[in-house]
């Protein structure tokens, strides 16, 4: 493998996968409780026969093709199939909706949605009417008009009695599709072969944390030239299992389960349904996994959750196994041996943590990576000590994902890695990191400003972010520019930093720092899974997010976690006052992006008199909210929230320390 | 596979949609000198959600257990109408287990589930009046027995999908939260393949979240399977939004019967069960 798959494209991989290995498994989904495979060749048929069912439809070269809903191979089949006929797909987060949706549809002239069931196709149906009967709200006027013609979809459960002339069934356009294309024997196979490796593959949604999502557009070229630098630093082969979970419009599933996928001949498995993820993933036992920082702190909290209730038996071998394994973690990312260590960490790894990782689905798992975010060093490191190769990933979108990576022998918990293959590092003057690799996309769909904004002439990829290299040549990142704070005594500090540490905390889901005077403040809201597990452990009783989060007992107790978090921070930059929030951050309040990332400027803007009286100091904050019900009546409601100071802080006499891997001591 | 349809069809009734599915004729029900029931009288139309309200002790659940066979009332007649042909039968004197084989399903308002069995075990005896293999087949599994059971498993496993239940397919019952036990209630009266699917309070003790997803598993049952339902309930909420008719109990009698604005306009049913201070 090497030089020539840069030249090559996603259908052309497929069709040669089809001929080579027809029988090996492709993909395979859990459907009525068992795994249903899906052989290289069946997966070929299937993407001939919906890639002309497209054509039938209209679709030419050049066009670009949605797909709305979880994943399941159909998603893959419409990809694959688009990208046959020249065409390019775009993915749309399955929660995304009303302007989100006609955003995406309209900026990239959509005219045939794959949408997954029911849900997804009202809310397309909606679009489509309202448009139709000029129904659209103003404030989205200045969208170009919505041309969607076609509504695919793949369940139909509940779909049966609409009569939308424009809805189809996925497999009904794949009889159509195969009819269509027996009278066109060579048709696709020469649109295949017309395929060019710099055609747009996939357009995927930048995450917006700033503003409205823009479209970048990533080649097959830039794709597969991705895979190949990370598969030379980590190997994937055909005998490795991957399952896919995360949003298809994401690039790290990107990455991993198409790019990787069709050029290692990955097999892919999907899970049955997302209340059931973990246990299939604890059967498929994946050898590569990508995921965002919560995934890998909501794990942290179920083993924390888990362990505090198993037996003390149990918790004490937990605690000895996890000692040694930390021990030997903190010899191994810095390429040595485990020592004198290595027979009793393999009794450690055999009784204490092998059966940890096997309860996560991580047993088999080789290389586990973050990214999309920062990882607080602590989960980090409790990754490491029960002996998953965790490693971090940098990169934006606009570079298919990966540009820095962690290698196995040299791993830092601070930094993020040293550039993979073919990729060029830079640090502007002013502390910004610029990218320039093969792997940079082509530009944003439509919006040749934003562009030239993102990408200078020499190729340099502006990523926004603050960092710098360290004597060791890793990459430190500090924070989006924008967020970069800098104390009095003029050292260059992230919000994110504190925030992550905050977030260590197995109480504390998400944690957003102001500065203030006196100090830094804090927007925080409590895990509901842990925090109501230990309100539980305390007798403590509680009905609802908000009145748990209003419990004088939990704001003691996320007092002394953030105490704790302080205790490893210059005086200037600790947090001295905080409020525990009423609601989790939800990604429909545009508080949070999709992919789970905070959007400051919202939370800024939406909460700004709790972040006043947090400045000012005031005991406690009265805070309307306005809750919009599907039915569009609106019902105000005022909560009244203690504002919790931290200056004159003692933690209660007598209390021990509480380990890593457990809530309570 | 490629489509994602259902292969089986829950609903095993034949009678076209919008003909009589159920016809009650004045019913009187009587424990001694309580009168239970007293000349309750009205029609169940086919593909219809038709709920039964009333307030406490009303008479609801004594009128679905005449239905199902636990009670017999003293008079009146309960015709179950099965076939397009125009094939009807009496219920009145039967025993529950004959009207059970009639594809007539109950979930009850306590729950009456095996709580030491798992979801799919309890799912599968729902199964029982359709298999028919002997005691010695079962007992030596192999071979035919064990196709019939693949072959229930089959449809066991589309109620499953239906009702989202797949993460609790192998837990005990008693082990599950009251609102996912009210589902598998459910899913185990479907999968008899009911003519008609009697449901008591399937909401009672939910909160609001709960009785929302009830509510639409409910309404899913009955517009991808076209089950005909009769649903027994407390909130008018939920039963003004998902019923196409409304019978109202109280007392033992019945004051309306008639489409959900019809009832709610009623000055008789405004009295006895929403009170005046409501309107």
């Amino acid at each position: 493998m090497g030089a020539p798959m840069a030249a090559d494209t996603f259908p052309r991989l497929l069709t040669g996968l089809a001929a080579t290995r027809p029988n090996d498994t492709a993909m395979q989904e859990k459907r009525y409780g068992i795994w249903a495979p899906m052989s290289w060749s069946l997966y070929a048929a299937r993407v001939r026969d919906f890639a002309h069912g497209l054509a039938e439809l209209g679709i030419q070269r050049g066009d670009i093709v949605a797909v709305l809903g979880d994943n399941r191979p159909e998603w893959l089949i419409a990809e694959l199939a688009a990208q046959s006929i020249g065409a390019a797909v775009v993915g749309i987060y399955p929660t995304s909706i009303g302007e989100e949706l006609l955003h995406i549809l309209t900026l990239a002239r959509v005219k045939v949605v794959v949408a997954e069931d029911q849900e997804q196709v009202d809310k397309l149906i909606k679009l489509i009417e309202d448009e139709r009967d000029g129904r659209r709200p103003t404030e989205y006027a200045a969208m170009p008009p919505l041309l969607l013609e076609t509504v695919i979809f793949y369940d139909p459960h509940g779909l049966e009695q609409y009569d939308h002339d424009f809805l189809r069934d996925f497999t009904h356009v794949e009889q159509v599709g195969h009819a269509w294309g027996s009278t066109r024997a060579g048709w696709l196979d020469e649109q295949i072969a017309q395929g060019s490796a710099e055609d747009i593959a996939v357009i995927c949604t930048t995450s917006g944390t700033t503003s409205r999502p823009k479209l970048a557009e990533l080649s097959h070229s830039n794709l597969l030239a991705m895979a190949d630098h990370l598969t030379t630093i980590d190997p994937i082969d055909a005998k490795d299992r991957y399952v896919s979970f995360l949003p298809f419009a994401w690039i790290g599933e990107q990455m991993l389960a198409v790019a990787c996928g069709l050029s290692r001949g990955l097999t892919i498995s999907f899970p049955e349904d997302s209340s059931t993820q973990k246990t299939d993933m604890r059967e498929i036992g994946p050898d590569v996994m990508f995921s965002p920082p919560r995934i890998w702190e909501s794990m942290l909290s179920e083993v924390q959750v888990r362990i505090d209730e198993a037996g003390w038996l149990k918790r004490k071998v937990f605690g000895w196994g996890y000692d040694i394994g930390d021990k030997v973690a903190e010899r191994k990312i810095k390429g040595q041996s485990a020592g004198g260590l290595s027979v009793v960490h393999a009794i450690a790894d055999q009784v204490a943590l092998r059966p940890v990782r096997d309860q996560l689905g991580l047993a088999r798992n080789g290389h586990a990576y973050t990214g999309g975010a920062p990882l607080g060093p602590d989960v980090f490191r409790f990754f490491h000590a029960i002996g998953v190769n965790l490693k971090q990933i940098y990169g934006q979108t606009e570079i298919c994902g990966i540009a820095v990576v962690h290698r196995d022998d040299d791993i830092a918990f601070n930094t993020v890695g040293t550039p993979i293959a073919g990729t060029e590092i830079k640090i502007a003057d002013n502390g910004e990191i610029l990218l320039r690799s093969a792997s940079v996309f082509r530009g944003y769909h439509r919006n040749p400003e934003a562009t030239a904004e993102a990408v200078d002439p020499e190729g340099w990829l502006h990523t926004g972010d603050a960092g710098y290299l360290d004597d060791k040549g890793h990459l430190v990142v500090i924070d989006r520019q924008k967020d970069v704070l800098t104390t009095a005594d003029g050292v260059r500090f992230s919000s994110a930093f504190i925030e992550n540490k905050l977030k260590f905390s197995p109480y504390v889901e998400e944690a957003v720092t102001f500065p203030s005077d006196h100090g830094m403040t804090a927007i925080i809201t409590i895990d509901p899974m842990t925090t109501g597990s230990w309100a539980e452990h305390e007798r403590l009783s509680y009905t609802t997010y908000t009145d748990l989060a209003a419990k004088a007992e939990v704001q003691d107790l996320v007092s002394e976690e953030v105490n704790r978090s302080n205790e490893d921070l210059p005086d200037g930059i600790r947090v001295k006052r905080f409020v525990l929030l009423h609601k989790q951050f939800d990604p429909d309040d545009d508080e949070i992006t999709r992919t789970r990332k905070v959007r400051r400027n919202v939370i800024a803007d939406r909460y700004g008199l709790i972040i006043d009286a947090l400045a000012r100091g005031d005991e406690r904050i009265g805070i309307t909210t306005t809750v919009t019900y599907q039915d569009g009546s609106k019902v105000d409601r005022t909560i009244d929230l203690r504002i919790v100071d931290l200056t004159n802080y003692r933690e209660p006499e007598g209390r021990g320390r509480r380990p890593v891997w457990s809530g309570r001591r | 596979m490629r489509t994602r349809a259902y292969e089986h069809t829950l609903n095993s009734s034949t009678v076209p949609a919008g003909r009589p599915a159920l016809e009650i004729r004045d019913i009187e029900l009587r424990f001694g000198g309580v009168v239970a029931l007293h000349d309750v009288g009205f029609t169940v139309t086919q593909g219809h959600i038709h709920a039964v309200i009333g307030p406490n002790g009303a008479g609801k659940s004594s009128l679905l257990n005449c239905v199902s066979g636990l009670y017999h009332p003293q008079q009146g007649s309960i015709t179950l109408h099965t076939g397009d042909g125009g094939t009807t039968h009496e219920l009145t004197k039967l025993a529950p287990h004959k009207i059970a084989r009639l594809g007539v399903a109950r979930s009850f308002q306590n729950i009456e589930l095996f709580s030491g069995l798992t979801v799919l075990e309890n799912l599968m005896l729902g199964r029982h009046t359709h298999m028919s293999q002997s005691i010695a087949a079962s007992l030596l599994w192999f071979g035919p027995a064990q196709r019939q059971e693949i072959a229930h498993r089959g449809l066991v496993e589309e109620v499953i999908d239906l009702l989202s239940l797949q993460a609790f397919r192998h837990k005990p019952v008693g082990s599950l939260a009251y609102g996912i036990q009210k589902r598998v209630e459910l899913g185990r009266a479907l999968t008899v393949q009911p003519a008609l699917l009697l449901l008591d309070e399937p909401m009672a003790g939910m909160n609001s979240e709960e009785k929302e997803d009830m509510a639409r598993y409910v309404l899913d049952v009955h517009e991808l399977a076209g089950v005909t339902v009769i649903l027994i309930e407390h909130d008018m909420a939920v039963v003004m939004d998902i019923s196409d008719r409304v019978s109202v109990l109280d007392f033992g009698r019945l004051i309306a019967d008639g489409t959900p604005d019809e009832v709610k306009a009623n000055p008789a049913v405004i009295e006895a069960y929403l009170g005046a201070e409501d309107h």
